[in-house]
Formats: C-alpha cells, structure tokens, sequence
C-alpha cells in the first residue's frame, strides 16, 4: 500500500512532465499542423546550454532561465530556418524533415559532448518526504509539479485571456480569415514554434536530473511518452494532453514499480495502439477536430 | 516542378481509369506487360552475380549488405510512394524477419536438416513473423494517418529491445540469437568463397522480393493504392477499397522487411536489438527519401548510399590523424549528421530525390510514366482535416475538394 502511494505520487510528478512536454507537441500541431518530432532533440540542445550555464554561474535558475531561451531560440531557428520549406507539401514532409533536425542536432551534439551521459544536480533533494510514516513525494518532485501547473496556468491565460493569445488561437484556427483581419499568420506560427519548444526544453530540463544523467538521446524516451500523451488527449486538446500526461505518468511509473522498467516501453505502445485502436482521434478530440 | 509534368496529379483521371479497368478485364491498369519485366529482373539479377566475380570478399559482403538493405527499402518506398503512409519502424519489421529466421534455422538445425532446404524454410517462417506483425500494424495503419502512424511505427522500434529483454527465454535479450554458420554447397565450394555465395543467397532474395513489389506496383493493386493516396473520398465512390488496400500495402512492405532482414541474419548469422535501432530505421527513410519516394531504382540507390557512405566516412577519418576520443567521436556521429543534412536538402529542395535527376525511361503509353520521381504526395494528398490549408494549388482544387465527414469514422 505505502508502495502503491509512492508509485502514484512519483508517476503524478513525472506525468507533469509529460504533460508539459505533450503540451508542446499541442502548442506546434494547432499552431502548424505538423507533429514536431524533433521536439526531444531541440529541448536536449537547450538542457545542453543551461547545464552549461549552471556549471560556469554556480546558479540553477540562471540555467533555467537560459534553457528557456535557448528552447525558443531553437524553435525560431528551426521554424524559419528549415521547417518552413515543408509547410506547403505534404504531411509526410514535415515529419520527415523534423527527422532529419533530430539526426543533425544529435549528431552535432554527440560530435561536441561524445556519447556519455553527465549526471544533473537537481536544485532540491530527491530523497522522499515521509508522511505518517509513507514515503511519499521528495521535494524536487513537488517543485516539477508547482512549476508545471504553474506554467499550464500561465499557458492557459495567455491563450484565453490575452490578445496574443486571440490571435495565435485565430490563426490556428482560420489562417485565411485571419489574415484578411489582419493577423500576421506567419508570425503567429513562429510564436508558436518559439513557445512550445520553450516549454518542451523546460520539460527536459525537469525530467534530466530524474534520470541518469544528460547525454544527446536523454529525451528520447520522453518525446515517446509525450507523443502517447499527445495521442491519448487527442492533438488537439490542451486539456487532454494534461489529462493524457498524468495518466500515462502514473502508468509508467506502476509498471516501473511492479514489473520493472524494461516493461515501461511496452506498456506506453500497448497504451498507444489501444487509444489509437479504439479513438483514433484521441479520447479528448471532438470528432470533427480529427485530422491527420 | 518536373515531377508534376509525369504524372496526372489529380484524382479525376486515375480512379475514372479504375472504373474502367473494372469494367473491362480488371488488368488495364497494369502499365506495363509483366513478362518484360521479368525479363528486366532476370537479366539484372544475372548482371549482379556476375559483378560478384568482380568484387573482393570484403566488397561481396558489403555487396550482400546492400542487397538485404534494398529488400526493406523497397518495401518502403512502395508503402511511402504509393500509399502516403510513413512508416518509422521499418527496422522492427526487419527484425521480426531476422528473428523469424533464427529461430526456425535454429530449430531445423536442432532436427538435422541443414543446406538449402533449412535456408528456405527459414526465410518463409522470417516472412511468415514479418507478414503476422505487419498484418496486425497494418490494421491499425488503415484507420491511422500521418503522423499517428508515424509514431506508432516509431515507438514499436523504441519498444524492440524490451519486448527481446521481457522474452528473453525466446530473444535472448541485448545479446541476440545466434544461428549455426552456412557454408557455400558442396557443388559450388571451388569456385566461389563464402563472401561471394551469401552476395548470390542476398541478390537472389532481393530479386525476388523486389520483382513482386514492381509486380504488385504495376497490378490493379498498386493502382488502388495511388487512388487511395491521392484522394480516398473519391477512391472509396469508385469502389476501391480503401482499408483493404492499405492493409495490403503495409502487409507487402512488411514483407519485403522481414525477407531483409532474414538475408541479414542469414549474412551475420545472428540477431540482435542493437542492429535494430531507431538510427538504423531512420537510415531506412533517409535511404528512401534521398533515393527518391516511390522508385524502386531509388530505393537501391539509397541502400548503396546508406551501406556505404558510413564506411567511406570511418575510412576518411581512420585516414585524418586524429585521437582515438575524437575519431570514435566522429565515425558514430558524422555519418548521421550527413544523413540528417541530405534528408532536409532533399526533402526540402530536390523532392525527387537521385531518381529525380536521373533520365526518364521513355514513356511506353500515353498516361504511364513512371511513378518513381513522385513526392510523396505534397499537394495530392488533401488535408482533410486540417485548419483550412494554405492556399491549395490551383491544379489540384477541384479533385481535392475536401468531403471531412465521409473519411471520418
């Protein structure tokens, strides 16, 4: 029982983080209509920079700070610099070429760094709170989940409550009414790629010090898991992909617990295929929002 | 763009040509008579084992490499050209044909029977496992599109590895399955050596695979496929089937993986989820897409390219006098690096890929030009869902009218 209450609590906080990174993959879809699978790699090169950052400051927030500007540098480049060439074709072009992002960015960063991972200091202790006896939460998990509800929150009223937010949920929605209304489309896409692959770096940057440790396939695992996320509140839906992330969070960290961590990536594929089997949709989108 | 001169891109004239195809005789739409191309495939398959006289051991092997490589290109490019479809597994499919194939050879050995005959009741137990994985994918593919199908793909190779670790009593985990060593026949061990019998064992399996995908391709069924492609709305009103299609697609090209990947493991006499990662899948894409979507000579070229480039690179910078750190360093990454760059470049600004650029053979009839140089569907594949596109091109507007209720579900 005491087990089963760590497992939750612990799976509550990763699935934070997915969530979180899901939200990303959520931000860029509404926001392009593509699935950015170079989203682990592009928050990997920016958890790269604040590790660097914190090792020449001494200060993690001043690494923090940075991985979020280093997430939406990333995004900029890559939207302007090489994602914009595939907006017109295909789906498949898109996926495609965020594909070969990720092998050009982990092969960069395997040249630089090699292929060794280096152990994150968290910012807190990672050793659980005992309450009454249960181990339940340690305070690092409970700092990764403040800081990612905080920042759905933040989220949620920028897109509802803000004109920015009007225009980016406009664009995604109506590009051409917009435009004729006077939204620059284009310039809401590359915001939109510049605040998701912020909140994607942030993401990393909370699961690294969880992990082994940082090497250029640290996020791997996390793009899978967050695409599962993704797929299971629907693309579409901020709200599912939070929905999505917790449920997917507390069922790796169950079959973590009781089965053993091998069997995380089948349980996450079996999840998939049934989501996918039974809504292909997702179970959060409203069936005229199904799309590719 | 020179692709859109070959092929009619709307979906008007292609399915209207099914309707009549279904009216005549049901084999109209084959574009070009099957007993030319097997004569094709015949003389180039004998054109290849004679270049195996040319070729050292060393290149046989690579040889051999490139050969069950272009098994699960093939298979690919068809499943990408032709019906949109992009699968990020594709090494998965490879390895459930390797594993397929160990297992029986090891229980046929385990009985007595070696040679010949234990080689071809392996190779059809790897396509059976191949065949069964990609029947099952394949049925989740009919109901997904783009990018879900891209991640399901994508996670069952991320999954490889636990699934042989979870059954380990049958996979033997990280280490893989051994199978007993294949000497070249009694009747043949004076002429060739044993680099040069499993170049000729690996070009006549991809001849055969890769003359059924051009089989298939040029039959009513490939036909099917490019209607769904390029507009299933108005395919499924002409009466094509549009899961059974894909199902079928995804099935064949699963095939030709798993025949790859027997042929692998028949090579390297063994199997393991370390031959089988994600980077070896994505190197399957790369090897199609530089290759150009769709054409099957493509597919060979990228197979040549994918084999070859990371060996030419590991001999460059073995020859640059650098420390050991750096050089292992730049052999894992720089060839993954070349392979991202040309995949952008590629997709980005040269969509046909090599096959692009090549000649064009000389149309034979009016309307059938080759399939090879075709993207993979930039403008034909209408979003049905999406936010309203950005401006469709003009040509494509009326067939592609979007009907979104009919293909939800």
């Amino acid at each position: 029982m005491d087990r089963l209450l760590f497992l939750l609590a612990t799976g509550l906080a990763r699935g934070a983080i997915f969530a979180l990174f899901a939200l990303a993959l959520v931000l860029i879809w509404r926001a392009a209509r593509v699935v950015n699978f170079a989203q682990g790699a592009m928050a990997v090169v920016a958890t790269y920079v604040a590790f660097a950052v914190t090792g020449l400051t001494g200060s993690y927030w001043i690494g923090l700070a940075s991985a979020l500007v280093a997430g939406g540098l990333m995004g900029l480049i890559v939207e302007r610099g090489v994602m914009r060439f595939a907006t017109h074709a295909s789906p498949l072009s898109g996926v495609i070429i965020a594909i070969g992002v990720v092998m050009v960015l982990q092969s960069l960063l395997g040249i630089a760094f090699g292929p060794n991972a280096r152990p994150m200091e968290a910012p807190f202790p990672e050793t659980p709170i005992v309450l009454g006896g249960v181990p339940v939460l340690s305070p690092y998990d409970l700092f990764v989940l403040v800081v990612a509800i905080g920042l759905m929150g933040v989220l949620a009223l920028l897109f509802t409550r803000t004109s920015l937010g009007l225009q980016l949920r406009a664009s995604a929605f109506a590009p051409e009414v917009s435009r004729l209304l006077g939204v620059r489309v284009a310039r809401m896409v590359t915001a939109g790629w510049v605040l998701a692959s912020a909140v994607g770096a942030l993401a990393a940057l909370l699961l690294v010090p969880t992990e082994l440790g940082l090497n250029p396939h640290s996020a791997d695992l996390l793009f899978v898991s967050a695409f599962t996320v993704a797929v299971v509140g629907g693309l579409d839906s901020p709200p599912g992909a939070l929905i999505g992330g917790l449920v997917v969070g507390v069922l790796i960290s169950l079959v973590t617990g009781y089965l053993g961590a091998t069997v995380a990536p089948i349980a996450v594929l079996g999840l998939l295929v049934a989501v996918l089997l039974v809504r292909p949709g997702g179970l959060f989108a409203a069936t005229e929002a199904r799309t590719a | 763009m020179s692709a859109d001169a070959q092929e009619p891109r709307t979906a008007g004239p292609l399915t209207t040509s099914i309707r009549a195809s279904g009216s005549a005789n049901g084999r109209a739409g084959a574009r070009r008579p099957t007993p030319r191309l097997l004569v094709t495939a015949l003389v180039l398959t004998l054109v290849a084992i004679g270049a195996t006289f040319l070729l050292d051991p060393y290149r046989n092997y690579q040889f051999a490499l490139i050969a069950a490589t272009f098994c699960a290109t093939a298979g690919l490019t068809l499943l990408i050209g032709l019906t949109g479809q992009l699968s990020l597994g594709h090494a998965a499919l490879m390895a459930a044909g390797g594993y397929g194939y160990a297992l029986a050879s090891n229980a046929l050995t385990d009985a007595g029977v070696d040679g010949v005959p234990r080689f071809v009741v392996s190779l059809a137990a790897a396509v059976a496992a191949s065949a069964l994985l990609g029947l099952l994918l394949g049925l989740a593919a009919a109901r997904l599109k783009g990018p879900y199908l891209s991640g399901v793909t994508l996670v069952l190779v991320i999954a490889l590895p636990a699934f042989t670790s979870v059954f380990s009593g049958v996979f033997r985990g990280d280490q893989g399955v051994q199978i007993a060593y294949d000497g070249v026949p009694e009747a043949l061990r004076t002429l060739i050596a044993v680099e040069q019998w499993q170049a000729w064992v690996a070009i006549l399996v991809a001849a055969a695979v890769v003359t059924w995908l051009a089989v298939l391709r040029n039959g009513p069924a490939g036909l099917g496929m490019r209607a769904v492609r390029d507009d299933e709305t108005s395919a499924r009103l002409q009466g094509v089937r549009a899961g059974r299609v894909k199902v079928l697609a995804f099935t064949a090209s699963s095939i030709a993986a798993g025949a790859g990947g027997a042929v692998l493991c028949f090579v390297t006499q063994s199997v393991s989820p370390g031959a089988y990662t994600l980077a070896f899948s994505l190197l399957l894409v790369v090897a199609v897409v530089i290759g150009g979507l769709g054409s099957l000579l493509g597919a060979f070229l990228g197979s040549i390219v994918i084999v070859m480039l990371p060996w030419v690179i590991q001999t460059a910078t073995g020859a640059l006098d650098l420390s050991a750190d750096a050089a292992q360093r730049l052999t894992g990454n720089l060839p993954v690096l070349v392979f991202g760059v040309l995949l952008i470049v590629v997709t980005a600004a040269w969509p046909g890929g090599i096959r692009g650029v090549l000649p064009k053979r000389m149309p034979r009839r009016g309307a059938s030009a080759t399939p090879s140089a075709v993207v993979p569907a930039p403008d034909n594949v209408p979003e049905l869902d999406s936010a309203p596109a950005p401006a469709p091109e003009p040509r494509t507007s009326s067939a592609a009218e979007p009907i979104p209720t009919t293909t939800e579900r």
